[in-house]
């Protein structure tokens, strides 16, 4: 064999190995994929998706930690004081700059998710130089409002879907 | 080094068995011929240590596996009720467990400062050191994951937090951790995976523990002066009976520190808050990790910005992989080398400090003291390592191992 013959244009060989190895790579991603899903949240999981809450018994001043999808979601009753404080921040001195009324439904109720936006863990009430939430975990500090003022956290405290029923059944999910 | 092996089995069966399958010569080059350079000390005894603790970890771990309950509503009982309390022995068999892995970190350790101190990384064993990071690696997550399955509040916590690092991440890492977790948050199905992945990764660091052991009988091992092997008759003394008979001793008194910590104080490492079950909607008030997890924590938590925190969480063991490239200095042994020693020291001493603060609460004056720390322990990797490489001057190294030894009898003598 000489070397001109071992050169040669793509032929029907070529086309036969690139096919069959495309049609390999398609079997395994198709076998692959159920071994990767399986990991997701399953249907019961998806399935959790919301509750309904009575607040009527909170007094003010106090918050309430609900179950909502395996975590934990904050209903504060928020005092006068709170809310003034909330309200009166100016949004420039904020790292996720929100006001306040785009954080709440009703300005004495404030739901947020109880999840650190930092590293997942839940917060501690009425604590930290805001008395908003201290996370004991990497030191986040957030407002009467949930926004995140200090530490390393990036986020505010999320907002959950919510909706009041009546003036003291709210629907969260 | 390990040539072909000259080993002949004496009885007839053995030869009948050694020539379709060469096992017991294999054993003989490895672990009686091979030849050790004759001047190594007891920091080269961890490695049949950290051999020995991996054992221990997996026979205790797959005896726990026995009677421990996968589940997030019974995993705690199982270990806190039915393993301390009812099954036989299962008490001593948990606390060998949970302070094995704490010796099994400060044996890595130690192992792992002795490579820096010597150069143990360098030509040509760059590739027997990676493996060792890629191990360290494994052991961490081994740990962490273990560390879930007791599903107390600390459990929790640590799951929680590590899993998020993930959701550092831009775009990916929300549906990645939901992806881990099973759910929005850790919880059931996190416990169960994590006791599966748990079981299995021991398995795979002995896997890797023996390409490690590979490497080393490929190109030997480094030794305290630091000078290669020149000649196997003068610089090397057998495996057996010199390492092994050495290597027994040294396992033996590790082992009694390992039986006092069982006996005196076995909760002396554990966390109090991990007596109390996991619960979502409750942080315990100090999240703190293992103690082996600490100076990474405090790194995690010098930096303010919760991406660079990760990045640099990540970087600083990843780090560890680079060092043959970041070090060119040709002197291997720091004995030879005065101020790569005392940057050396300066290094561990900054290690501790790292733990000593993520063991803290954090504060502004602990944050400051961390952010320092954490530009020194970088710098030693990334300036005076590089800067060394070309600027220390070095001591005359020993012309070969037995001068090296020679030179020390006729100073004693
Ligand atoms: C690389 C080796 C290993 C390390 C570093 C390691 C580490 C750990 C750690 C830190 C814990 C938490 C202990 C506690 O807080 O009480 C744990 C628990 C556990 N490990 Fe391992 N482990 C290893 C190998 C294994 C193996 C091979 C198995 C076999 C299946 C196993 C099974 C278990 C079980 C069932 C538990 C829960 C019981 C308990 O917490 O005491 N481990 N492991
Ligand atoms: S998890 Fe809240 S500060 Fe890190």
């Amino acid at each position: 064999m000489t070397a001109a013959t071992t050169t040669h244009d793509p032929n029907r060989r070529d086309f036969l190995y690139i096919a069959t190895g495309a049609v390999g790579a398609v079997g395994v991603a198709a076998v692959a994929w159920p071994f990767i899903d399986q990991m997701n949240p399953d249907a019961s999981t998806l399935a959790m998706a919301s509750i309904e809450v009575d607040i009527g018994a909170i007094p003010e001043g106090q918050i309430v930690t609900v179950k909502w999808r395996g975590g934990p979601v904050f209903i504060r009753h928020r005092t006068k004081k709170e809310i003034e404080e909330a309200q009166n921040v100016q949004l420039s001195e904020l790292r996720d700059p929100q006001t306040d009324a785009q954080r709440v439904q009703k300005p004495e109720w404030l739901i947020v998710v109880g999840i650190c936006t930092h590293l997942g863990c839940v917060p501690i009430g009425h604590e930290g130089k805001y008395e908003g939430w201290f996370c004991p975990c990497h030191g986040s500090v957030y407002d009467t409002s949930g926004r995140i003022r200090q530490g390393p956290a990036p986020l505010n405290l999320a907002v959950p879907e919510y909706k009041f029923l009546t003036d003291t059944k709210v629907k969260v999910g | 080094m390990s040539g072909p092996s000259t080993f002949v089995p004496k009885s007839a069966i053995g030869r009948w068995f050694e020539s379709r399958l060469p096992v017991m010569g294999l054993m003989h080059s490895s672990f009686v011929a091979y030849p050790v350079p004759r001047n190594l000390n007891y920091m080269w005894t961890f490695g049949a240590i950290l051999s020995f603790m991996l054992i221990a970890q997996i026979i205790t771990g797959v005896v726990l596996a026995m009677h421990y309950v996968g589940s997030a509503s019974q995993a705690f009982q199982s270990i806190n009720d039915h393993i301390m309390r009812d099954v036989n022995y299962g008490w001593l068999i948990r606390y060998m467990h949970t302070n094995g892995a704490s010796l099994f970190f400060l044996a890595a350790y130690i192992h792992m400062m002795r490579g820096l101190y010597y150069g143990s990384y360098k030509p040509p064993r760059e590739l027997l050191w990676i493996i060792g990071v890629v191990i360290y690696l494994l052991m961490t997550a081994t740990a962490f994951l273990g560390y879930v399955l007791p599903w107390g509040a600390m459990s929790f916590a640590g799951a929680t937090v590590i899993t998020n690092l993930f959701t550092a991440i831009p775009v990916i890492g929300t549906p990645l951790a939901h992806w881990l977790w099973g759910g929005f948050a850790v919880g059931a199905p996190t416990l169960t995976r994590f006791f599966a992945l748990h079981y299995l990764l021991p398995f795979v660091i002995a896997a890797f523990v023996g390409l490690h052991v590979w490497a080393l009988h490929v190109t030997g091992q480094n030794n305290p002066d630091g000078v290669e092997v020149k000649n196997v008759e003068r610089d090397t003394v057998a495996f057996t009976p010199y390492a092994t008979i050495k290597d027994i001793f040294a396992v033996s008194v590790f082992f009694i520190l390992y039986a006092w910590l069982i006996f005196y104080i076995p909760n002396y490492l554990l966390d109090a808050d991990n007596y109390n079950i996991a619960n979502p909607l409750v942080t315990p008030a100090h999240v703190v990790p293992e103690w082996y997890l600490l100076p990474f924590y405090a790194i995690l938590r010098a930096i303010p910005n919760k991406l660079l925190g990760v990045v640099a969480l990540v970087a600083a063991i990843v780090i560890l992989a680079f060092v043959p490239w970041l070090d060119r200095n040709p002197v291997k042994s720091a004995k030879y080398r005065p101020a790569f020693r005392f940057f050396f020291w300066v290094f561990v001493a900054i290690c501790i400090g790292l733990g000593y603060i993520g063991s803290q609460e954090p504060n502004d004056a602990m944050t400051m003291v961390a952010r320092i720390l954490t530009g020194g322990y970088f710098g030693f990797f990334l300036v005076v390592m590089p800067v060394l490489s070309f600027t220390e001057k070095t001591r005359p190294i020993p012309a070969s191992i037995a001068d090296a030894v020679l030179a020390k009898k006729t100073a004693e003598a």
